[in-house]
């Protein structure tokens, strides 16, 4: 049993959870993951650790509501208990030195950028970071991003906030400015992701991205996370989550991601029903 | 006095076990052998003929003494028989479940050479069923550590031999339930969860401590298992890394590794969602590629999910299919088609990328090969297609490469196995030893276990001798 130490909500159906998991904490480092089931009749589910504190023993998590187990963990309150956390699995975000590099984290992709950020920043890259989202309300972390950027770019879809438009856009801003770009590394979702490695591809900067494909196990024992890259089969929990963005098939993923869509609505409005809350406006009650 | 006539036992007649009828059991997930009564077990029991040098312990990888533990069983001593059992064997309720005794114990009895064998396994699994308060031995703690990676038979035999000869054992399991491939793998309807759940109780009871959710080599390494005091290391982490075939097709939607559909099914309890939260894609037309048991399983199981249809795809004969007999006959009861001699070429699906349809070229045997089989091979433009919604690939398991790359000098041989010394089970990492499918390759529960005593008993040698 991972106790939960701290909860907020930071955007909207967006919340923060501090968990105590000494073990994980003091192997985690940026760009790995655990894998969460909530009680007994829990599914598996992949959250990125957003943040540890060795010291206090605790991973942060940041999570958005979008089916029945989010919202199940939505619910949980500061003192309560997550069954099961386990981690820090996958591959820690490759590490640079000397280089100009961006980091973009669109949407939920903010919080598994972050702490990737700032290690290129404690290594002394020099770091552009561009956040993105589709709404203001749904933004959060900008002083976060800010302290461990030297330039913070923020954009949205809506143009409530920031620069309006995707985070393309000003990716493509910072490259015809003739700004030097080692590496980019894109966060997101998979669409997100997508496009925005598209548009790298004619200047040959190297970017890499951070799948999300369904998991199980997350230890590389089912295949259910597998990605095609480079036209080759890899299980993105043990190969990944990071991968070069101009090789990895895009539109499998996209296809996959969709693969259980009819059972988790079902399993959505069961839940919904159960607890009493909106259908249409979707928010937790 | 006059004499009491001998009873009259007929050694000819194998006592059969009564099974939930092929048409019942396809719409449930419950045990299909529902196993012996006392009356049945103790006819069974009386069959042996108590040999002067039995030939069934032999055949045992972990050397219960079969006749002594029989003889109980007749005599109408349960308690008795199951304790004799336990001294050598801590998964009796499972072993007697899922061994593979025709090629193990009973291809070795005498019965055996005019009639058919004792039922060993039944007789096991009766012993175990009956006990009632569980016997268990008493242990001398001896105030050494030792870790055990992985809670499948490996480990729990490891890890329960070595705390019986008095060491602090903790086992470090990466999934949520320990049990390895007995709760992820082998289905409900073979092998009840309540029953490794018990026999796990067992283990635990002896003083073993199972820390869940423990990913060796992420979690923690074997490193920092010694800097922590543990004075040796087993490594039980079995065989669990699905291949595929590389064809064209793949990764569509609906195409599951045998372990993927499995893990959803057995350890996430996907057959009863939406009241479990898991979800598993309920095929009609269901291809399972694969002829070994764990093909067998996987097409039951796609059955019970209620399929009107699967096919079971093996590139070989029946004859050379490596699942246990009464495997395949279970299957053909509940309706699995054989499609034997066929290989799949590609899988083709529809504009939403899920599956539609399976490619199949026929093949025909050719000379044996290097395993004595005949090796299979094509016949050039005999194609066809199956329609199918749901593919599942059953065509093995290697180790898991994760605990061989975050531990230096740990040793692999080909597909990623441990490499061993003989009889100790010793790797190239002083105080590492190792058991079970990681070193074989995917093999059978009782290997497992037999490789696991030895090591157990090694690894006291190497402690003491230390
Ligand atoms: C490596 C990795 C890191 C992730 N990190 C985060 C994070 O930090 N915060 C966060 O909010 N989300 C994260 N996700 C996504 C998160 O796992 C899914 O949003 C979550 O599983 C949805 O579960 P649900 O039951 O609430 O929604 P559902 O309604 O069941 O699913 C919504 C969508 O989420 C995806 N999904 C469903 N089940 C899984 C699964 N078992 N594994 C992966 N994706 C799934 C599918 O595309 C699905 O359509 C991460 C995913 C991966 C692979
Ligand atoms: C579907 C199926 C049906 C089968 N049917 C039969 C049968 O009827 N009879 C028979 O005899 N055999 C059968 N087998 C084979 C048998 O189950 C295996 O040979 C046996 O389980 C091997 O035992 P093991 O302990 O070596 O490995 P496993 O049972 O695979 O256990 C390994 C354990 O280690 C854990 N682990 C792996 N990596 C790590 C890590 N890095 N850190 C921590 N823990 C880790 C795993 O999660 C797992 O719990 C079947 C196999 C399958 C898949
Ligand atoms: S453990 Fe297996 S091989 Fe040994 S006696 Fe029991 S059934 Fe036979
Ligand atoms: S070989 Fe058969 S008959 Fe002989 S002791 Fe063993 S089980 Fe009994
Ligand atoms: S999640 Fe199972 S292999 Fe990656
Ligand atoms: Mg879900």
């Amino acid at each position: 049993m991972y106790r939960i130490v701290g909860k907020k909500e930071i955007a909207f159906n967006t919340t923060l959870f501090e968990v105590e998991a000494p073990e994980v904490a003091r192997k985690a480092l940026a760009g790995q993951f655990v894998v969460v089931r909530l009680d007994e009749r829990g599914e598996r589910i992949p959250l990125t650790i957003a943040d540890f504190d060795r010291g206090k023993g605790t991973i942060t998590m940041v999570v958005l509501s979008v089916g029945k187990t989010t919202k199940k963990l939505s619910r949980l309150r500061e003192g309560d208990h997550i069954l099961d956390v386990a981690g820090p699995l996958g591959n820690p975000a490759e590490m640079v030195e000397n280089s100009l590099v961006v980091c973009i984290g669109g949407g939920l992709g903010i919080a598994p950028i972050y702490p990737i950020a700032r290690e290129l920043k404690a290594r002394g890259n020099k770091v552009i970071s561009i956040i993105g989202a589709r709404s203001a309300s749904l933004l959060f972390w900008e002083d976060r991003m800010r302290e461990v950027s030297d330039e913070l770019y923020v954009v949205t879809d809506d143009g409530s906030y920031g620069r309006k438009g995707f985070a393309v856009h000003q990716l493509l801003d910072l490259i015809s400015s003739g700004m030097r770009i080692d590496r980019v590394i894109i966060i997101g979702s998979a669409i997100m992701m997508k496009v925005t490695s598209e548009a790298t591809r004619p200047y040959g900067i190297k970017t890499i991205v951070s799948l999300n494909p369904i998991m199980v196990d997350g230890t590389g024992m089912c295949g259910s996370c597998r990605v095609t890259v480079g036209g080759k089969t890899r299980f993105a929990c043990v190969d990944g989550p990071e991968f070069d963005g101009h090789e990895v098939d895009f539109d499998e993923l996209l296809a996959r991601l969709r693969m259980y869509s009819a059972e988790e609505r079902l399993a959505d409005e069961l839940y919904m029903q159960g607890v009493g809350a909106c259908q249409s406006c979707q928010k937790n009650l | 006095m006059p004499k009491l006539p001998k009873e009259f036992i007929d050694r000819r007649r194998r006592i059969p076990m009564r099974e939930q009828p092929p048409a019942e059991r396809v719409k449930n997930f419950d045990e299909v052998a529902l196993g012996y009564s006392e009356e049945e077990a103790i006819s069974e029991a009386k069959r042996c003929l108590h040999c002067d040098a039995p030939m069934c312990i032999e055949g045992c990888s972990v050397g219960i003494d079969i006749p002594a533990f029989v003889k109980k069983i007749a005599e109408g001593n349960f308690e008795e028989a199951i304790r004799i059992i336990k001294e050598k064997n801590n998964l009796p309720a499972i072993c007697g479940r899922v061994c593979p005794q025709e090629s193990q114990c009973e291809k070795k009895c005498i019965l055996g050479m005019k009639w058919k064998p004792l039922a060993i396994g039944r007789l096991e699994r009766f012993a175990a069923d009956h006990e009632k308060d569980g016997v268990r031995p008493e242990v001398t703690p001896n105030g050494r550590k030792v870790a055990v990676v992985g809670s499948g038979p490996a480990g729990l035999t490891a890890a329960a031999d070595l705390a019986r000869m008095g060491y602090a054992v903790t086992i470090f399991e990466a999934l949520h339930k320990p049990g390895g491939v007995l709760v992820y793998g082998i289905p409900e309807f073979r092998l009840p969860k309540a029953i490794v759940e018990k026999e796990v109780e067992y283990v635990k009871s002896l003083g073993v401590e199972i820390r869940l959710n423990h990913v060796v080599g992420k979690t923690i390494t074997i490193d920092e298992l010694f800097d922590a005091g543990y004075e040796a290391v087993f490594v039980g982490s079995g065989a669990g890394l699905p291949s595929f075939m590389h064809i064209p097709g793949e990764n569509l939607n609906g195409v599951y590794s045998a372990n993927e559909f499995l893990t959803r099914v057995n350890l996430m309890r996907a057959f009863r969602f939406p009241e479990y939260d898991t979800p598993i894609k309920r095929g009609r037309n269901v291809a399972v590629v694969g002829g070994g048991n764990v093909a067998m399983d996987a097409a039951r199981t796609a059955k019970r999910l209620g399929a009107e249809h699967v096919y079971l795809i093996y590139r070989r004969g029946e004859e050379e299919m490596p699942a246990r007999r009464e495997e395949v006959e279970h299957a053909k009861e509940e309706g699995i088609e054989f499609r034997l001699l066929m290989n799949p070429t590609r899988i083709i699906g529809d504009e939403q990328r899920n599956v539609k349809a399976i490619e199949c070229i026929c093949m025909e045997l050719g000379e044996p090969d290097e395993t004595g089989r005949r090796a299979p091979v094509c016949k050039p433009g005999s194609e066809t297609t199956m329609d199918v919604d749901t593919v599942i690939i059953a065509i093995g398991t290697s180790p898991n490469p994760l605990i061989a790359k975050a531990t230096p000098g740990l040793r692999t041989g080909k597909h990623g196995v441990l490499e061993v010394e003989p009889y100790t089970f010793k790797t190239s990492r002083e105080g590492v030893f190792a058991g079970g499918d990681i070193v074989s390759g995917a093999a059978t529960v009782i290997s497992a276990m037999g490789q696991a005593k030895e090591a157990a008993k090694a690894i006291d040698e190497y402690i003491k001798n230390k």
